[in-house]
């Protein structure tokens, strides 16, 4: 398998905020990655330095064999980079149709509004709110919110898709609904990097799981491996965790 | 095409009509009433679908009104006089835009409230090319009567509408309209699906300014004087901005439904309170807001009937 995105020493910092620290990382195509690490590890920041929202400060970011380190964020997204936002951010007059309709009209050059608002249908109907297709998009649970954000990202035609947290706010149906729609995204093909606390969904889904922490990489491999890493036990997961999984194991 | 914009056609084609009725008095009302609507139709594209607050329609007026007075002084035709006005202010616009729409919100206001002043010192300045205060003489068109000037400068204004109309009607249904309204409600997320939104809001920025451009240009032959605080003044920029908000912001018709209330509001009040006209139209228009705070494009027959029938 060849690296789809490959990352050399990025770094980003705000002000005196060092958020991501030399990060060194390539995910090769059709794999779904897991970020996992603690609040304010700088998972988030990673994502938008890699899709034009924050360029990195120094290093370089190669994505499908392409140097795309200062890009802007639309033309991240026409390349292949789609994303969902941990807080969700709908087109909240828009209808549900239109909202996704947006996505696939600006990512793909030449689409016209019609045919952007059918390939819409399509992927409202894969994420299960075909029904909600003329609804505001202001007037759907959260748990609706985060599918439409899903919705969106898949009418981009993703190479790359980037999950960050879908399932936080969700109960527990939802969330097994969720990983579901993973589950077959990531069978057609998209390579999926994922951003999640819940560690059931991650040991779930993921093929491999990076571990971020003070904005430095602490861990990279198999999920079970990472997970009795000790330095990851330290930073992230807790004793507790550790304990009871490897009783599970 | 939607029944709205329909409405928007009929009502700008019986302003056509507007000469059948009346005199030099009637003809004066109806090139106003057509300015008016040109403003508050330009200012829609950027203020009411893009969500961009701009106090730059003086500045697009006062630059139109000179490059053509300029131009006609020069002996150019008004035709071109006033394309060459239009499509310079489209161009400079939509590159100024470029830069401009990168603030947000306030700050976007007062930078595009400088805009107007910037432009009023260069004139001021410029005293060689544009008379400086002392304002610009523009040539008068030999031969004509008086009523067929008024006659021929209205339908030159309304002309200028209907392109105005037509614009906001494409740009309305176009996938320029769309990225302008997911720009507004959230641009962060617009350029995440891949909108380059820079070039959307240039664009639009250029739009608002193009007929707006026309029309000064239009003002300028018609008045033969003007000076750079009569064009360049301030209300050019905020009473777009009140019809546009007294009709129902980004609807076309209810922004020209908004422009020919506006102007009859003027129109009624300065007739019969001269002394205090300016109180009592700002008067009116708090309370219009208050009430109606959607706008004109928020009464519809339907629901006024419904009511009605309950009360």
């Amino acid at each position: 398998m060849s690296d789809l995105l490959r990352l050399a020493r990025v770094s980003r910092h705000f002000s005196g905020l060092q958020a991501l620290r030399d990060v060194t990382l390539s995910v090769a195509s059709g794999e779904v990655l897991g970020l996992i690490g603690p609040n304010g590890a700088g998972k988030t920041t990673l994502v938008n330095t890699i899709c034009g929202v924050t360029p990195a400060n120094s290093g370089s970011v190669m994505f499908d064999g392409r140097d795309i380190t200062r890009i802007k964020t639309y033309q991240a997204a026409r390349l292949g980079l789609s994303r969902t936002f941990q807080i969700v951010q709908p087109f909240s007059e828009f209808t549900a149709l239109d909202n996704v309709a947006a996505a696939a009209l600006f990512s793909q050059p030449g689409a016209s509004l019609k045919a952007a608002r059918e390939a819409a249908r399509a992927h409202l109907a894969f994420v299960g709110l075909e029904a909600q297709g003329a609804q505001p998009a202001a007037t759907l649970t959260l748990a609706m919110r985060k599918r439409l954000e899903l919705a969106k990202a898949l009418a981009m035609k993703p190479k790359l898709l980037f999950l960050d947290e879908v399932n936080a706010g969700l109960n527990s149906a939802e969330v097994e609904r969720a990983t579901r729609l993973i589950h077959e995204l990531a069978a057609s093909g998209i390579t999926i990097v994922m951003i999640e606390h819940l560690m059931k969904v991650v040991l779930n889904v993921c093929t491999r799981i990076v571990v971020l922490h003070n904005g430095a990489l602490i861990a990279d491999g198999a999920p079970r491996e990472v997970i009795s890493n000790p330095a990851v036990v330290e930073a992230y997961l807790g004793q507790k965790y550790a304990q009871r999984s490897a009783g599970h194991g | 095409m939607t029944r709205s914009n329909i409405a928007l056609l009929v009502l700008v084609a019986a302003v056509a009509a507007l000469p059948l009725f009346g005199g030099a008095y009637a003809l004066r009302l109806g090139t106003i009433a057509c300015l008016y609507a040109v403003l508050a139709l330009s200012w829609n594209v950027v203020g009411g679908l893009a969500g961009y607050p701009s106090f730059a329609t003086a500045a697009f007026f006062g630059y139109g009104a000179y490059a053509a007075g300029v131009l006609l002084g020069h002996g150019w035709p008004l035709w071109a006089a006033v394309a060459f006005a239009a499509l310079s202010a489209l161009v400079g616009a939509a590159a100024l835009g470029a830069v401009l729409l990168r603030l947000r919100g306030h700050y976007f206001a007062i930078a595009s409230l400088s805009l107007a002043e910037v432009l009023r010192e260069l004139v001021n300045n410029a005293t060689d090319l544009t008379g400086g205060g002392m304002g610009l003489n523009i040539p008068l068109a030999a031969g004509s009567g008086v009523m067929a000037e008024a006659t021929f400068f209205f339908f030159a204004m309304w002309g200028v509408l209907l392109a105005t109309a037509l614009m906001a009607i494409v740009v309305g249904g176009s996938k320029l309209g769309f990225a302008l309204a997911c720009i507004r409600q959230n641009e962060t997320a617009s350029s995440m699906v891949g909108l380059n939104t820079t070039l959307y809001k240039a664009a639009a920025f250029g739009l608002s300014a193009c007929f707006v451009g026309a029309a000064g240009g239009i003002y300028a032959a018609w008045v033969h004087y003007i000076d750079p605080s009569d064009v360049f003044d301030i209300l050019y920029s905020v009473k777009p901005i009140v019809m546009a908000l007294m009709g129902g912001l980004g609807s076309p018709l209810g922004v020209a439904c908004g422009a020919f209330l506006y102007l009859g509001l003027e129109e009624v009040v300065w007739r019969n309170y001269i002394q205090i006209h300016t109180g009592v139209l700002g008067l009116l228009i708090v309370l219009l807001l208050l009430f109606l705070p959607h706008g004109l494009s928020s009464l519809r027959a339907d629901r006024l009937w419904r009511r009605a029938k309950h009360v």
